[in-house]
């Protein structure tokens, strides 16, 4: 299966490398297009996430990486194309639950105090609604402090925690959340290098759990470490494959360092 | 004494729908008359004053309450444009009185024109993609420039009792005005207390909370009505100029000493009482203002609060956790 299309295809052909075939893909793009002015951001996106695969989307800043996570999670709706979520067309899909999302900065206001576990808690509002938590979210969340390691700071203010501190408990909430998918944009910027480490390292047990992970990254050194599958993207999608051949292959400079030209001739 | 009360004030629709709350409003009153015969507080002799602390009591909680939702998402200024919205609504009131005699009570028109001022601010910041200094500006200065025309139009009548919603009046505070602010407070407080995970959810983190399903846009309107409400609730005793800072003093206070939200509510809420019940004492001894004396009395304890949240960080700095490990293998 190759997911480029059109003038692409024929030059990037022997870079594609299709990942094994899903039963029921948890994500799926089909030449999706969108752009916020007449200009596309993103066009001819087709691709497809399956259950369990730990994926990379990289692409220089500017290349449409968070359009495109806006668009898979039914934040924006494509112009063109469609877009699935977990079987259903991503903006009408509601349950957000099964979704757990980390932001590069994702505290709202530095100054608001707010403790880890309130933050944690806040993984089991899509299961509680309008209720109150039962002692089995409880529960739930003091696992999923567990598993970060961070129980220990469960009663701190977020604002006093370093930036990899703060990531895991973001983290954690999407595993009080049981989600099945979990969705980081860029979430180690401003990360220091030791807590990046145990942060991926984090992100690889949760994946061999079966959580599937979406990465959007500028970081492509961190990415190639560990992600099992890139896509790297700059408007469209350059390469599509293992990490192994997104290594080998030229996609990086075509996508990157040369992006000019190579737009110049499409 | 409670016939005196009822002949007194059933005289239309609204009065009759508000008949259980004056009835508790009575009771009220009594509870105090009995606090006065204890303490002997020469200030709990009137009515009028039972009426304010009652209604000084409200806004102590539905103010900080909204106001620590909106403080954490840097809508600080939005009580500040609704307030003035809120001053045109109360001028549509006066003057519909003053023109067409139509009775009706200005601080419904009020709570009619904030509202909608209200959802226009929020549809503004919707269109344009952010909240929006420049629209939230205009809002303010078309609420209050409608005000001051329609006050013009109509100025033999009106002027005269336009002070009281400018800055505030503990001896207006009517049984009838008292009455509706209890039926604002109840639908704040049982709106707030239903919707507290998703409110607190957005408001923390905006994209998340879209990602797990909260429609953020229904929110943010619920948000910007329940502040239209508050505004127009509190205005009574703290006047359109200053009822913003029942919003937001109390609640910068607790932020600086308060370790959890959950926390930071319950403080914001006993800081705005502190400053609410100090400033109506101070207000009524000193015979200043008390919309003026609330909110002075209220920054003192943000300051105080500033002082004891930095005594608060020196202490607590030496006693940092151990990280562990990761154990999602085990898990």
């Amino acid at each position: 299966m190759s997911i480029l299309n059109g003038e692409e295809q024929s030059e990037a052909e022997s870079t594609v490398e299709s990942p094994a075939e899903p039963a029921d893909p948890l994500i799926e793009l089909s030449d999706v297009e969108f752009g916020y002015t007449a200009a596309p951001v993103v066009e001819n996106i087709s691709l497809s996430i399956a259950q369990g695969e730990y994926v990379a989307i990289v692409g220089p800043n500017g290349s449409g990486k968070s359009t495109l996570m806006k668009l898979i999670l039914g934040l924006l709706r494509p112009d063109e194309g469609s877009a699935s979520l977990f079987g259903e067309p991503s903006h009408t899909f509601d349950d957000g639950a099964r979704i757990g999302y980390v932001a590069q900065h994702a505290s709202a206001s530095k100054e608001m105090p707010i403790t880890v576990r309130e933050v944690v808690k806040m993984g089991r509002f899509p299961h509680v609604g309008f209720g109150m938590l039962s002692a089995d979210d409880h529960e739930i969340v003091d696992e999923a402090l567990a598993t970060v390691g961070m129980s220990d700071f469960a009663n701190r203010r977020v604002t006093q925690l370093s930036g990899g501190q703060r990531q895991r408990a973001f983290i954690a909430r999407a595993l009080a959340g049981e989600a099945d998918l979990l969705v980081l944009d860029e979430p180690t910027v401003g990360v220091d290098a030791e807590s990046v480490d145990a942060f991926y390292d984090l992100l690889e047990s949760l994946n061999d759990e079966g959580i599937t992970i979406l990465l959007i990254e500028h970081d492509l050194g961190a990415v190639t470490d560990h992600a099992k599958r890139i896509i790297c993207l700059n408007r469209e999608v350059y390469f599509d494959g293992s990490t192994d051949d997104f290594v080998e292959s030229d996609a990086l400079a075509r996508a990157f360092g040369t992006a000019a030209t190579v737009m110049g001739e499409t | 004494m409670h016939v005196e009360l009822f002949t007194l004030l059933q005289a239309g629709p609204l009065d009759t729908a508000l008949a259980p709350l004056y009835w508790f409003l009575s009771l009220w009153s009594d509870l105090l008359f009995f606090v006065e015969g204890v303490t002997g507080l020469e200030f709990l002799q009137y009515r009028f004053m039972h009426r304010a602390i009652l209604v000084g009591l409200c806004i102590g909680v539905m103010a900080p309450l909204i106001g620590t939702f909106l403080v954490h998402r840097q809508l600080a200024l939005i009580g500040d444009a609704l307030a003035h919205t809120a001053f045109a609504g109360v001028a549509v009131g006066l003057f519909l009185n003053g023109v067409f005699s139509l009775g009706v009570s200005p601080y419904l028109t009020a709570v009619i024109v904030a509202v909608i001022a209200a959802l226009l601010i929020e549809l503004i910041s919707e269109a344009t993609d952010a909240y929006n200094d420049v629209s939230m500006a205009i809002v303010l200065s078309t609420g209050f420039a409608l005000g001051t025309v329609l006050i013009s139009l109509n100025a033999g009548g009106l002027a005269v009792g336009i002070n009281q919603y400018l800055f505030g009046n503990l001896s207006t505070v009517s049984a009838e005005n008292a009455a509706i602010l209890l039926v604002l407070f109840g639908i704040i407080v049982a709106t707030v207390g239903l919707t507290r995970n998703q409110l607190l959810y957005v408001t923390f983190d905006e994209t998340a909370a879209a990602v797990s399903g909260i429609s953020v846009t229904w929110y943010n309107r619920v948000m910007v009505m329940l502040t239209a409400l508050v505004v127009v609730g509190a205005m009574q005793i703290m006047g359109v100029i200053l009822v913003a800072a029942m919003l937001v003093v109390p609640v910068a206070g607790a932020a600086q000493v308060s370790k959890s939200f959950t926390q930071s509510l319950l403080v914001s809420v006993v800081l705005a009482e502190l400053a609410v019940l100090l400033g109506i004492g101070v207000s009524y001894y000193g015979g200043a203002t008390a919309g003026g004396v609330i909110v002075l009395v209220a920054v003192a304890i943000y300051a105080v609060s500033v002082i004891v949240g930095k005594l608060q960080e020196r202490a607590s700095d030496d006693s940092v956790p151990e990280l562990g490990s990761i154990d999602s293998t085990e898990a």
